[in-house]
């Protein structure tokens, strides 16, 4: 029955936007954290989400239309922004190198703000999706009584 | 008078399959709101609806084993309205390729249960006439 397997493509969609705001919320809490150099400064990062067909086994393959039609949600990778991070010259800082600058986060707080809201929306979604469709699964249940 | 329970249901059995099949359809559509070059789907339901009414009246029943009745007709899945799916043609396309409009997927989910559950209360009527019948009372 196609129910069941809303359960298993609204689940990836939830595990999908909650590793989401795992990297949000990653993100936003070193948004201020500072290094001593620029390679070892904290980078932003995103995951990559990717569909996939449950019902074909090689995972990552382009969508068939006319082959099933569950496309479930996975994380596929979790990838590092590359924007450059600004140097602050904050000679007091413990973390100062020798010139005396500290290498700041590449975290863009507003975006990420705004990132948080599409991923709590979308698992929002994802939830009224599972609630609806097992209240069908147990209106058709209780069919002739 | 011999009843076959199949004729006396009609197509509302069909109707619902059809309906949990784009329900299905939806729900994943809405899952992959945020990935990058995913294409919306939706089931043509008039093309399957209408496959359901001819060839002797029902959807071509899903066979998973080569010992069922007809032989293995799909790969895995077997999901007989499958050759109905249809790309969405997009609104406002995303520049990551993905044509999800969450708004409309939404709405298109609602109205889908709306018709399930009236499609269940036929269902439910028919049943209960039965058994009026059935009980004479």
């Amino acid at each position: 029955m196609a129910f069941f397997n809303i359960f298993n493509i609204a689940g990836s969609g939830m595990s999908a936007q909650s590793v989401r705001l795992n990297t949000v919320a990653s993100n936003l809490a070193n948004a201020d954290s500072v290094s001593s150099s620029a390679a070892t400064a904290y980078k932003a990062r995103y995951p990559v989400f990717q569909a996939i067909q449950t019902s074909l086994v090689t995972p990552g393959a382009a969508i068939d239309p006319t082959k099933g039609a569950d496309a479930s949600v996975k994380v596929a990778d979790i990838v590092q922004s590359t924007a450059p991070g600004a140097a602050r010259y904050e000679p007091g800082n413990p973390l100062a190198d020798a010139n005396g600058y500290v290498y700041s986060s590449n975290v863009n707080v507003v975006e990420q703000m705004a990132d948080m809201i599409s991923a709590s929306r979308s698992y929002q979604n994802d939830v009224e999706v599972l609630e609806t469709s097992k209240q069908l699964m147990l209106d058709t249940l209780k069919l002739g009584s | 008078m011999p009843l076959d329970l199949n004729t006396y249901l009609g197509i509302e059995p069909d109707a619902l399959r059809v309906y949990s099949q784009r329900a299905e359809v939806l729900a994943a559509n809405l899952a992959n709101a945020d990935t990058p070059g995913y294409q919306a789907r939706d089931i043509d339901f008039r093309a399957a609806l209408a496959a359901a009414g001819s060839e002797g009246g029902t959807l071509p029943p899903v066979t998973t084993s080569p010992q069922d009745i007809g032989g293995a007709s799909s790969g895995a899945g077997g999901v007989s309205t499958e050759q109905f799916l249809k790309y969405r043609i997009p609104l406002a396309p995303a520049l990551d390729g993905n044509t999800v409009d969450s708004q409309m997927e939404e709405s298109q989910f609602a109205q889908n249960t709306v018709r399930f559950q009236a499609t269940l209360t036929f269902l439910n009527n028919r049943f209960s006439e039965l058994s009026t019948a059935i009980t004479g009372q």
